[in-house]
């Protein structure tokens, strides 16, 4: 039961980081993508804050032999670079470019009540489906 | 098109704490915050039954930030959202099925990959960026603009 505690309040940080920062506002994400117009610089901020962070605990997790309440870590394995990973980052830049969501400001905003949001999670869920089943196929 | 604030301290603070949460989720469960990752647990076909309660902790999470947020700082975010609803259904089609073909978004290879310096998640956020910036710049300043 720990660790169901320590993942929903992982969930809490990670939401709140997200509204903080104002990554949870799609206008600001677009105008970071936006560098011929109205460029936001913010979400480097945010990249530079979490991956500071984020650096320092891979640092210690590659030291320890188990994480604290689980028996091991399941990390990615892989290194090769395939296509499938360049085609899936290229057609999931489009869409957060379009929209200026991605999964996580998406989910955490349907507590923020815009229809639009709760459109946005409905097709990505339906997407999600469709690629699952499509790597199966490959 | 709204213009946004440029808030280099709020951003910093607020990507530390979205840090933070990545290492929590890693020194105590062992597992990375890659948002798509932890969402799709739960869609069919399932094939990590184990994860699926910590999926649904984690989401439980993400939904409560916002009210936890005004609970504690009596603060709404501010949000501007596009409004055209066609187009943000086709998005969230790209964003879902993009980012599990891919094996992650910006949460996964952008700041758990890139934190542990995974070459495969470089080039994905790279890979992104580039084709989130594109996008915004045709629908922006393209033709029909």
């Amino acid at each position: 039961m720990i660790s169901i505690l320590m993942a929903l309040v992982a969930g809490v940080i990670f939401s709140l980081g997200l509204m903080i920062s104002g990554m949870a506002n799609p206008a600001k994400v677009q105008n970071f993508l936006d560098v011929a117009g109205q460029w936001d610089p913010s979400l480097a901020f945010v990249m530079i804050g979490a991956i500071g962070v984020g650096a320092v605990a891979f640092r210690i997790a590659g030291k320890r032999s188990k994480p604290l309440v689980a028996d091991t870590f399941s990390l990615p394995t892989r290194t090769d670079i395939d296509k499938p990973l360049l085609a899936g980052a290229a057609i999931f830049g489009i869409g957060w470019g379009l929209a200026g969501y991605c999964p996580g400001p998406a989910i955490a905003s349907i507590s923020i009540g815009a229809t639009t949001t709760f459109f946005f999670v409905i097709s990505m869920l339906a997407g999600m489906i469709l690629a699952k089943f499509t790597k199966r196929l490959l | 098109m709204p213009a946004t604030e440029f808030t280099p301290v709020a951003s910093l603070l607020g990507g530390a704490l979205i840090g933070l949460s990545a290492a929590m989720f890693l020194l105590t469960l062992g597992r990375i915050a890659g948002i798509s990752g932890i969402v799709a647990k739960l869609l069919p076909p399932v094939n990590d039954k184990k994860g699926i309660p910590l999926s649904m902790a984690f989401i439980a999470g993400l939904l409560l930030g916002a009210p936890v947020l005004a609970l504690l700082t009596g603060q709404h975010p501010e949000q501007s959202v596009v409004s055209n609803i066609w187009l943000v259904v086709i998005a969230g089609l790209l964003v879902g099925f993009g980012s599990i073909l891919g094996n992650g978004c910006t949460s996964g290879h952008g700041v758990c990959g890139i934190s542990r310096f995974s070459v495969r998640s470089l080039l994905a956020t790279a890979t992104f960026m580039f084709t989130g910036a594109v996008t915004v710049y045709l629908v922006r300043h393209g033709v029909s603009a």
